[in-house]
């Protein structure tokens, strides 16, 4: 690369060092210090031996799984049915935008809609039937979660399905196929890298929300996401907190390379 | 004959209200090659549509094997497409494609294997059995689509333009291969083309359509001697085509001559237009010509030379000829009384089947 050309990459290499490399390397700096500033492996040996953050990972995980699950569930045929529509960038438009509406905003509607006297429980009265509690529940927190990660999970497999040449379910029809086992043998494989995407966009995010997890879970939804925060703010235990912002990290390197995109080389049948 | 194994009984489309297909008949007989030529937009790659599927016919019936289609999806018809650019599924490589429709059928393994190797075998691609799609030539990506279709063991195979996108020497490859294939394996094929030469090179029997019309059907050999009209005559190889006058039975006067001529059926002085390929033009000394002209211009095409003569009545003819011509010079041109082919104006097919069989043997 030519030296003018490497010029225009100035402003955001500058960026980058100071917002993502620099905090990166204080993050570890930190996970691999003591309160006295001694190197040590004590807090990954403490994260390991304790099960608390065991449990705490294991549900991180799990929770991140299901929300993953049931958006993909959701955003599949929903990307798909948008694909026949005959206006379909507008559709995706109107699917986008609430991704513009500012989280905590999205939370708090929520948690009129929810709460006690909310919108939800004032309706079930209605029916005659006696308040639930909704909110500070692991389903309100999965779902309002799902709710807000739909439209990361749909245009990536919105983009790979308008990608695949129409022509191919021609093919696939002539040779005998029907609609079914042609949405499975063809179209799926050939969307397979938008779901792979949409998995990253939603899973990744999903191990460490924690502001979803105070106000809609209540706290009874524990996650890594909680715990760095708890450090951080309240424990004023800066290192153990960067000690899980390390392993949330080496989560994130597990999930793109368990979702990276593996080309096919021949020899393979 | 025996029974057709695709009909076409008077079939119309409708695109978007807009007449594509005129009224179409068609029969398509066992083991033949047929081939469908036009402009493009002339509908040909609609009738394919129509017989694998993909369309359905606004009016009239098709009819696979005596069987009336017309409503019938693609995926139940026993007829494969050779598809124009191929559209192979990329996440599968050669042998799942052409696996993908006798898996389909739900064929035991052994079988589904002895058909694959078969195939592509026939296409002379065995050593590619396990490459993938993307590490193909486009050659041997239409062979692949080929073995593809012919391992569903179609009783017709559909080849829509499936020469076009290959550059001039695989096509004429291709054209010989497809040919044998055919041949070898005794199944219908019907080819759609623009391509005239590739056409006549090819085919058993020739569709000629224009504007959602066939305009005339026949032997390469018919079509090319005996076209029906203007457009025919023009677009089926080179012809020089001028106005003349059928006086009576077997004599016919055009560039100001009376010329013999093997034509009959027309009413006496009727207006006809008069066709001449330029591969039965002669160039001879002016005194034993039966026309004579001045050569305008000429050009080198490798094998002929193409040469351009005007005669007396601003006619201009356009003459094959292995020897070059001088410009300016004026010289005769000869030809023989079966050279000259007679079109009348706005004559249907039956009329003119009729006509010619009305006068022939």
């Amino acid at each position: 690369m030519s030296a003018k050309k490497l010029f225009y990459t100035i402003p955001y290499a500058v960026w980058l060092a100071l917002f993502v490399i620099v905090p990166l390397i204080l993050l570890v700096f930190q996970a691999l210090t003591n309160q006295s500033g001694h190197f040590t492996f004590d807090n990954f040996a403490a994260y390991l031996s304790s099960g608390t953050y065991l449990r705490m990972t294991i549900n991180s995980v799990l929770y991140a799984f299901l929300i993953t699950a049931i958006t993909l569930l959701i955003s599949y045929p929903t990307a798909y049915f948008l694909t026949q529509l005959k206006h379909h960038s507008f559709w995706i438009l109107i699917i986008i935008l609430p991704t513009w509406i500012n989280l905590l905003l999205k939370a708090y509607a929520f948690i009129g809609l929810l709460s006690k006297d909310g919108t939800v429980n004032s309706f079930i009265q209605l029916l005659g039937a006696a308040p639930q509690q909704l909110l500070f529940t692991n389903a309100s927190f999965i779902l309002v979660s799902s709710y807000i990660e739909i439209p990361f999970m749909i245009l990536p497999i919105y983009n790979a399905l308008t990608e695949i040449d129409p022509n191919l379910i021609q093919a696939s029809r002539d040779l005998g196929a029907n609609s079914w086992t042609t949405l499975k043998k063809v179209i799926f494989p050939l969307s397979l890298s938008g779901v792979k995407t949409g998995i990253q966009a939603v899973f990744i995010p999903s191990l460490s929300l924690f502001m979803i997890t105070r106000l809609i879970g209540g706290n009874r939804v524990i996650t890594l996401g909680t715990a760095i925060e708890e450090h951080f703010l309240s424990t004023q235990n800066w290192h153990m907190g960067s000690t899980i912002g390390v392993v949330l990290v080496l989560a994130m390197f597990i999930t793109m390379y368990l979702t990276r995109d593996n080309k096919k080389k021949g020899g393979r049948r | 004959m025996s029974q057709p194994i695709i009909e076409l009984k008077n079939v119309s489309l409708n695109y978007n209200d807009v007449r594509v297909l005129h009224n179409v008949d068609m029969e398509i007989e066992q083991g033949k090659f047929y081939t469908l030529l036009g402009p493009s937009g002339s509908g040909k790659s609609t009738i394919l549509s129509l017989i694998s599927g993909r369309l359905f016919p606004t009016e009239g019936d098709v009819f696979i094997d005596g069987k009336n289609v017309s409503n019938l999806p693609a995926n139940k018809r026993q007829v494969n497409t050779v598809f124009q650019n191929y559209n192979l599924f990329p996440n599968m490589n050669v042998y799942e494609n052409v696996a993908y429709g006798p898996n389909l059928k739900k064929l035991p393994k052994a079988r589904v294997d002895e058909l694959v190797k078969q195939m592509l075998s026939l296409v002379r691609l065995d050593e590619f059995i396990d490459r993938e799609i993307s590490e193909l030539s486009g050659g041997q990506q239409q062979r692949v689509a080929i073995a593809r279709a012919l391992a569903n063991e179609p009783k017709v195979l559909l080849l829509d333009e499936p020469l076009s996108a290959l550059d001039y020497k695989l096509r004429k490859e291709m054209q010989y291969e497809l040919r044998e294939i055919q041949q070898r394996l005794g199944i219908t094929f019907i080819f759609v083309t623009h391509d005239q030469e590739e056409a006549l090179a090819m085919s058993d029997w020739i569709f000629v359509m224009q504007d959602g019309r066939i305009e005339q059907n026949g032997t390469p050999v018919d079509i090319y001697d005996e076209p029906i009209n203007h457009f025919v005559a023009d677009f089926i190889g080179e012809a020089n085509i001028v106005d003349g006058v059928m006086k009576e039975d077997y004599l016919v006067n055009f560039a100001g001559k009376d010329f013999k001529n093997v034509d009959a059926g027309m009413r006496p002085n009727e207006r006809v237009e008069v066709v001449i390929r330029p591969e039965d033009l002669d160039i001879v000394a002016p005194a034993k010509g039966k026309l004579q002209v001045t050569i305008d211009d000429q050009s080198f095409r490798g094998d002929f030379y193409e040469i351009t003569a005007i005669d007396d009545y601003g006619n201009e003819w356009a003459v094959q000829e292995t020897n070059p011509a001088k410009i300016g010079q004026r010289r005769g041109l000869n030809f023989d009384p079966e050279d000259i082919h007679i079109m009348r104006l706005a004559e249907t097919e039956e009329e003119f089947d009729a006509r010619i069989e009305s006068y022939e043997d």
